[in-house]
C-alpha cells in the first residue's frame, strides 16, 4: 500500500493504544477477581455493559459526566458484592468450573434486567461537552475523549498500584493470594476481603462500561464480544497477573489496530492469532504462573 | 365494504381491537361448520418469521406491530368469505438455517398459507428456498438484490421492500453530484454490504466518481477506531457506510469523534429510524441516507397520513419505523391478493398481486411482472440535530425518487425472460 505514511502510523498506533487502555482496564478486574478468588468470572461483560448503562443513565438524570463517573461504578460493585455473597461464596471450595457456569448464567440474567429495563434498542449515548472534538497531535487528528481515555486509565492503574503496594489493605489482599489458609490463620477474615476483591474487580469492569460507553453503542448485549477480547488479554498477559493485563491490553490494542490498517478483514483475528502465538510459546502467558488453573 | 375500505375503518384502541377480534373469531366459527367440504376452511395462516432476538431485535418487532395492524385490519373489514387471517410469528434470530427450519415448520406443521417476513439478505434467501420447492407465496420485507435473480426466484416469490441497487443508486444520485467524487466506503463484510457498495459505484460510475478504498469490516464489530485513520488520511468527499443496525450506530458515532465530518460527508444506503433514535442527535448530525419509509412524510402524502394514525392509535402514539412500515405493506399485498382472486390458492393469488396497483403506505406501489419486485418511491433523508419537535422527529425528506423501473436492473440483465 503506497499511501501509509509515518504520521499514518502514528495515528494508528495511538488508536491502537487507545483501544487497548479499554481491553487492559477490563482485563484488570477479571485478573484482581481471579488472581486472588480462583474465580474465572463470566459475567464480567455483563457488568461492563450494566457499568455502561448505569453511567449513560446517571448523566441522564444528573446532567454530570464526572458524577455519573463515580456513582456508575458504585452501584456496579454494590452489585457484585451481593452476587458474591449470594451466589459465588456458597461454590468456594468446589472447583473453578462450578464459578465459571454461575457467573456465565448470571451474565444472561443481567442481560435480561437490562432489556426488561432499558429495552432492547439501548441508549443513546454522547461525549460529554468538555471533551467533545478531535485534536491536532502533529501528525494527524485524533479525538480528545481517546486521549482521555488513555489518561483516565493510567489514573486507575497507578491508583490500583499504590493501593495493592502501599497500603496495609492491599498487603493483605498480596498475602491473601498467596496463601489463603496462612492469613487466615494470622486471625483476617479472608472470606471479606474476598467479598471486597470481588466488588473492587466488578467496580472496575463497571468504570470501563462508563468509559467506553461514549465511544460505542450503548446496548444489552455490548458486553459479550467484550468479554472473548477481555479473555484473550488476560491469557496473553497471564491470568491473575496485573501488570501482565496492562501491557497486554494495550499489545492487544495496538495488534487489533495495526492489522486493521494493513489487512482490514484479518483484523478481528488478529488479536486470536496473537493468543495462539503467546499459548505455544510461552502457555502461562507474559507474567502468569505456571499452572494457575490447575 | 369494498376491499379498499378496510383500511380506513379501524378507529377502536388495540384493546377494543383485541376484543372485537375474539367475538370475530367467534362468530367467524359459525360458518366453517357450513363450510366444512370445503378445503378453504379456517383461519388464513400468514407465517411470520422475523429476527426478534439478535442485532436487528428492534426493527423485527416494529415489523410484528405493523403487520398485526394489517391483520386487525383485514378482519376488522369481514376478512374474507367470513375467513379471518391470522399471523404466526416465529423468531429467526437472525440466522439462515433457524429462519429455513422455522418456515418449514410453519408450512408442515401450522399449515400456513403465507410466508411474510425476514430482515436479512441470508434470511430471506433461505426462507425463499423453502417457499418456492412448496410453492408458497413469500412476500419478502427486507433488502435483497439476489432474490430478484431469476436463479432464486419463482412465481411464488415476492420483494415488497426496496433492494440494494434500488436504494444505494437513489443515495448515489443525490449525494455525489452534491457532496463530491472522492469517495471511501466502509462496508460490513456480508450481502447486504458487498451489494450495496455495488449498486453505489454502478450509479457513481455514471457520475464519474472515483473509488479511494473499499474497507471492509466483520458484522457486529464494537470499534471501528482502527479502520479511521486511514480514512482520515485518504481525505475523501464522501464516506459511504455500507452496515446496518448497531454496526452503522458504532461506526457513524466513532467516525464522527474523529472530526472526520469536517471535510467528508457520511452517507449510509439505508437511514433507519431506530438507529437514528438509539445513537442521539449529535453522531447522526448532517448524516444522508436513503429509506422505503419515513413518519414524516405525513405531510404530503394523504396514505401516510393514514397509515401513521392508524399506528399511532393502535400503539400509544408512537410512529411506524420504515422497516416496521414493510410489516404492514406485506401483510396487505398479499392479503389483497386472496380477496382480489377470491381464492387462498398459491398460484390464482400470485396472479392477483402481480396485477395489483395499491396505494398501501406511501404513494403508488405495483409488483413489476418479471421479477416482482415493488416498484415504489425511494426517499432521501437527512438526520436533523436542531429544531426537533419530539423524539421522532430526527430526519428531513431532501429528496425522493418516484416509482420508475428504470432504477431497476432489467429484467434480461436479471435472466428473466421480459
Amino acid at each position: 500500500m503506497s499511501e501509509i505514511t509515518p504520521s499514518l502510523l502514528m495515528l494508528q498506533l495511538v488508536t491502537g493504544i487507545a483501544l487497548g487502555t479499554v481491553y487492559a482496564l477490563l482485563a484488570i478486574g477479571l485478573s484482581l477477581i481471579f488472581g486472588m478468588l480462583n474465580v474465572v468470572n463470566f459475567a464480567h461483560g455483563a457488568f461492563f455493559m450494566v457499568g455502561a448503562f448505569l453511567g449513560v443513565y446517571f448523566l441522564g438524570l444528573t446532567g454530570n459526566f464526572w458524577l455519573a463517573l463515580v456513582i456508575a461504578p458504585l452501584v456496579t460493585g454494590g452489585i457484585g458484592l451481593f452476587a458474591e455473597r449470594f451466589l459465588v461464596r456458597p461454590l468456594y471450595g468446589r472447583g473453578i468450573d462450578y464459578p465459571l457456569l454461575l457467573t456465565f448464567g448470571l451474565s444472561y440474567v443481567l442481560i435480561d434486567v437490562v432489556r426488561a429495563t432499558f429495552g432492547i434498542e439501548g441508549l443513546p449515548s454522547s461525549t460529554p461537552a468538555a471533551l467533545r472534538g478531535a485534536v491536532n497531535l502533529g501528525f494527524g487528528h485524533f479525538p480528545l475523549y481517546r486521549l482521555f481515555l488513555i489518561a483516565a486509565t493510567a489514573v486507575v492503574v497507578l491508583a490500583l498500584w499504590l493501593f495493592l503496594e502501599k497500603t496495609r489493605y492491599g498487603l493483605i489482599i498480596r498475602a491473601g493470594s498467596r496463601d489463603a489458609e496462612i492469613v487466615r490463620v494470622l486471625g483476617v477474615d479472608i472470606t471479606r476481603v474476598w467479598w471486597l476483591v470481588f466488588g473492587l474487580g466488578t467496580a472496575i469492569a463497571g468504570l470501563s462500561g462508563v468509559l467506553a460507553a461514549p465511544t460505542r453503542a450503548v446496548n444489552p448485549e455490548m458486553g459479550i464480544p467484550v468479554l472473548a477480547e477481555s479473555f484473550v488479554v488476560t491469557v496473553v498477559g497471564g491470568m491473575g497477573s496485573l501488570p501482565g493485563a496492562v501491557v497486554a491490553g494495550i499489545l492487544v490494542g495496538v495488534v487489533f489496530s495495526m492489522t486493521a490498517l494493513l489487512a482490514p478483514a484479518y483484523a478481528e483475528m488478529s488479536i486470536f492469532v496473537l493468543m495462539a502465538l503467546v499459548l505455544l510459546v510461552r502457555p502461562q502467558g507474559f507474567f502468569g504462573k505456571a499452572g494457575a488453573l490447575g | 365494504m369494498s376491499h379498499q375500505d378496510f383500511a380506513n375503518t379501524s378507529s377502536a384502541s388495540r384493546r377494543h381491537l383485541l376484543q372485537l377480534g375474539a367475538a370475530g373469531a367467534a362468530v367467524g366459527t359459525a360458518p366453517f361448520l357450513f363450510n366444512i367440504a370445503s378445503a378453504q376452511t379456517g383461519n388464513i395462516k400468514i407465517g411470520f418469521p422475523v429476527p426478534l432476538t439478535g442485532a436487528f431485535s428492534a426493527e423485527a418487532q416494529d415489523q410484528v406491530r405493523a403487520a398485526e395492524l394489517a391483520v386487525k385490519e383485514f378482519n376488522d373489514a369481514g376478512g374474507f368469505n367470513g375467513r379471518k387471517a391470522e399471523l404466526l410469528v416465529r423468531d429467526d434470530k437472525l440466522n439462515p438455517g433457524e429462519a429455513a427450519t422455522r418456515t418449514l415448520e410453519l408450512i408442515e406443521k401450522d399449515k400456513v398459507e403465507f410466508i411474510v417476513g425476514s430482515l436479512s439478505a441470508a434470511t430471506q434467501l433461505s426462507i425463499n428456498a423453502v417457499t418456492r420447492e412448496r410453492k408458497v407465496i413469500f412476500n419478502s420485507i427486507s433488502q435483497s438484490d439476489a432474490i430478484n435473480e431469476a436463479k432464486d426466484w419463482s412465481p411464488y416469490t415476492f420483494h415488497e421492500a426496496l433492494n440494494p441497487h434500488m436504494t444505494a443508486g437513489a443515495v448515489a444520485r443525490y449525494a455525489f453530484p452534491k457532496y463530491g467524487k472522492r469517495v471511501v466506503y466502509l462496508t460490513a463484510d456480508y450481502a447486504y454490504g458487498h451489494e450495496m457498495v455495488r449498486g453505489f459505484e454502478r450509479a457513481g460510475k455514471a457520475l464519474g466518481t472515483t473509488t479511494l478504498a473499499d474497507i471492509r469490516h466483520p458484522i457486529g464489530a464494537a470499534d471501528y477506531s482502527s479502520f479511521l485513520p486511514r480514512i482520515q488520511a485518504l481525505k475523501p468527499d464522501v464516506l459511504v457506510m455500507c452496515n446496518f443496525g448497531r454496526d452503522q450506530l458504532n461506526s457513524i458515532k466513532q467516525a464522527t469523534d474523529f472530526g472526520l465530518k469536517e471535510k467528508t460527508r457520511i452517507i449510509t444506503p439505508v437511514l433507519l429510524l431506530t438507529a437514528r433514535q438509539a445513537g442521539g442527535a449529535e453522531a447522526f448530525d448532517g448524516v444522508v441516507g436513503g429509506s422505503s419509509y419515513y413518519w414524516g412524510i405525513e405531510d404530503t402524502v394523504p396514505a401516510a397520513k393514514s397509515f401513521n394514525d392508524k399506528f399511532r392509535k393502535a400503539y400509544g402514539g408512537a410512529v411506524p419505523s420504515d422497516y416496521g412500515a414493510l410489516g404492514y405493506a406485506g401483510i396487505r399485498s398479499v392479503l389483497q391478493g386472496v380477496l382480489n382472486a377470491k381464492s387462498t390458492d398459491s398460484q390464482k393469488v400470485s396472479e392477483a398481486m402481480g396485477q395489483l396497483k395499491y396505494n398501501w403506505y406511501k404513494g403508488d406501489q405495483y409488483f413489476r411482472k418479471c421479477d416482482h419486485q415493488s416498484v415504489q418511491s425511494i426517499i432521501i433523508l437527512e438526520s436533523k440535530s436542531k429544531g426537533m419537535k419530539d423524539k421522532n422527529d430526527v430526519f428531513s425528506v431532501v429528496g425522493s425518487e418516484a416509482p420508475s423501473e428504470t432504477n431497476l436492473r432489467s429484467c434480461a440483465e436479471l435472466g428473466h425472460k421480459a
